[in-house]
């Protein structure tokens, strides 16, 4: 599956300046793959940049190309949506690391040509933020009149508001977090730990072979995917149901539909992504901590971004970024005087919540795009 | 849109440009009239519904408790805190007044003056707690947990060394004469300075 997924070319732009990363160490030059929508104003004052979560895409409001299906926000971006592109223009790239197209694991080496597997540096969030600055210099693009993010893209629209507070207008974080918890780590752990575990992992050096690790890419999503949803909607979606059948097998089967559906969403993913990609992006997540330059102080993130009017949203039944971890950043936020919003909306769906049908959602990023505009 | 007369009063009192917490904005409706004339206005306010409303009209609203939520604001962080039929429904009215005039050197505090003389001929003659115009709601389901006379707040603010700058009394929707006020005053706004 690997290779089919490599095989699918993207829309990309190849810069040959250098990128230097939270490690120290240095990506000679990075390619970038995005996608945009609706038309850049003259004096380039409407470009929106939407941040993905760690198994999106930049396929935000256009058909997947490896699945077919409709783009992960189509509901929230389109013309007279709430990021309306006949407004504004939007932007959304493929982070670093990712593998739909920008640069990452499954990247050549520049000497060899070779897949360079774990030879791909570490990434933070922070890393990926400087990539997406160097895409907007590209583009021409010197300030955005805001940046979107759920999930792991409300952790980058963060580090962008810390890193370049001069150049967005506002940032709306949705279900997310300004670091990780001991929780949030430990569950990445269990889905690296099943993918290097998979012995079609070979090191990550699998890309040449006929086989990968899809078995323990497809636990992984497994594992993960519980933490999206909320109990009361697991239970409300499958009790204690039996999957195609009408009593226990006493076997191991999949006798619940729980599990089938687990077993279909782990499997399925593995048709649009890159095991050694999940590694490297779930790692970045886990070092995110944008109080740490700072002494533990998350105001200290802050101290720059005065200026940007923040809007931050969390569901109640999310438990993997809670309401209490996008509490404590509107509290750094007001700290320094910044204009905050938030609200902790009602939503049945757990973290997917911010992907999901949530109409009061909606209203709050039509709203909040809107503020501010001329 | 007509705003509630003691939200008009304050709206007209805080000067242009000013920085105004709004604590229990509501759905945002006195922000707005402040920011038609240059105010830089931002809320707190309980109700996710509320909040949802102003943001989604542009403005910016943290959900929170003023019982608790205040002290996430800096000291000085606004010119003037306004709390406008609120006093009366927090636990501890003292310190919530504390905290306003820590974050700001003036508040604006509204409350209902339960002196009035229909509470207290409904209260003499029907002997039970009145439900009133103002006061729609049965003691057993109202949030007033605090019930506040117009002379209670004076003695609290002069026990706490409180500037008290101005005072608007209204009856109806219309000016109390501030000498009977104890009696004839539905509403009273006072604006507090350090």
């Amino acid at each position: 599956m690997a290779s089919l997924l490599h095989d699918i070319r993207h829309h990309s732009v190849t810069i040959a300046a250098p990128l230097p990363l939270d490690s120290g160490q240095v990506l000679p030059s990075v390619t970038i793959a995005y996608q945009s929508y609706g038309a850049l104003n003259a004096d380039k004052s409407n470009a929106v940049l939407i941040c993905h979560a760690l198994t999106g895409d930049q396929y935000v409001a256009s058909d997947h190309p490896a699945t077919g299906k409709p783009g992960w926000w189509a509901r929230m971006v389109g013309p007279g949506k709430p990021i309306d592109t006949d407004r504004f223009h939007v932007i959304c790239a493929n982070v670093l690391g990712s593998c739909m197209g920008t640069s990452g694991p499954a990247s050549p080496d520049a000497a060899t040509g070779a897949p360079l597997g774990m030879a791909f540096p570490v990434i933070t969030i922070t890393d990926m933020v400087r990539a997406q600055a160097m895409l907007l210099d590209h583009l021409g693009i010197s300030r955005l009149h805001a940046i979107v993010g759920g999930s792991m893209g409300g952790m980058q629209t963060l580090a962008w508001a810390a890193a370049y507070p001069d150049r967005l207008a506002s940032a709306l974080v949705i279900a997310s977090a300004a670091r990780h918890s001991a929780q949030n780590i430990a569950f990445h752990e269990v889905g690296r730990q099943a993918i290097m575990a998979d012995p079609d992992w070979q090191d990550g050096q699998y890309y040449g072979s006929a086989r990968a690790p899809t078995k323990g890419l497809a636990v992984a999503r497994m594992a993960a995917h519980i933490t999206y949803l909320s109990e009361e909607g697991l239970t409300e979606k499958f009790g204690r149901r039996l999957q195609a059948r009408d009593i226990k097998s006493f076997g191991f089967d999949a006798d619940f539909q729980v599990e089938s559906y687990l077993r279909h969403q782990g499997l399925a993913f593995t048709d649009r992504f890159d095991a050694n990609a999940y590694l490297y992006i779930t790692r970045a997540m886990d070092y995110f901590d944008l109080a740490d330059p700072h002494d533990g102080r998350l105001a200290g993130a802050f101290a720059n971004a005065k200026d940007v009017r923040f809007t931050l949203v969390s569901f109640d039944t999310d438990w993997l970024y809670p309401t209490s971890e996008s509490r404590r950043v509107v509290q750094a936020l007001q700290s320094v005087g910044a204009a905050a919003s938030f609200v902790e909306l009602s939503a049945p769906f757990g973290h997917d919540s911010f992907l999901l049908d949530v109409p009061a959602l909606d209203r709050l990023v039509a709203g909040s795009l809107r503020s501010g505009l001329a | 849109m007509k705003l509630r007369p003691d939200l008009a009063i304050i709206a007209d009192a805080v000067p242009r440009a000013a920085r105004v917490l709004d604590v229990g904005c509501g759905d945002g409706e006195l922000m707005a009239a402040l920011q038609g004339k240059g105010v830089d206005a931002r809320g707190l306010e309980i109700d996710a519904d509320n909040v949802t409303a102003a943001i989604a009209r542009g403005q910016s609203v943290v959900q929170g408790d003023a019982n608790r939520d205040l002290a996430d604001y800096p000291d000085d962080a606004f010119d003037y805190a306004i709390l406008s039929q609120t006093l009366q429904t927090t636990e501890r009215p003292d310190r919530v007044v504390d905290e306003l005039l820590r974050i700001a050197p003036r508040a604006f505090v509204s409350f209902p003056n339960f002196a009035h003389w229909r509470i207290r001929l409904a209260l003499l003659w029907g002997g039970r707690m009145p439900v009133t115009r103002l006061l729609p709601v049965a003691w057993y389901e109202t949030p007033n947990i605090h019930h506040v006379t117009v002379s209670d707040f004076r003695d609290l603010v002069r026990a706490k060394g409180i500037n008290v700058e101005r005072v608007w009394h209204l009856s109806g929707d219309k000016p109390a004469s501030d000498a009977a006020a104890s009696w004839r005053a539905e509403h009273a706004i006072f604006l507090i300075s350090r």
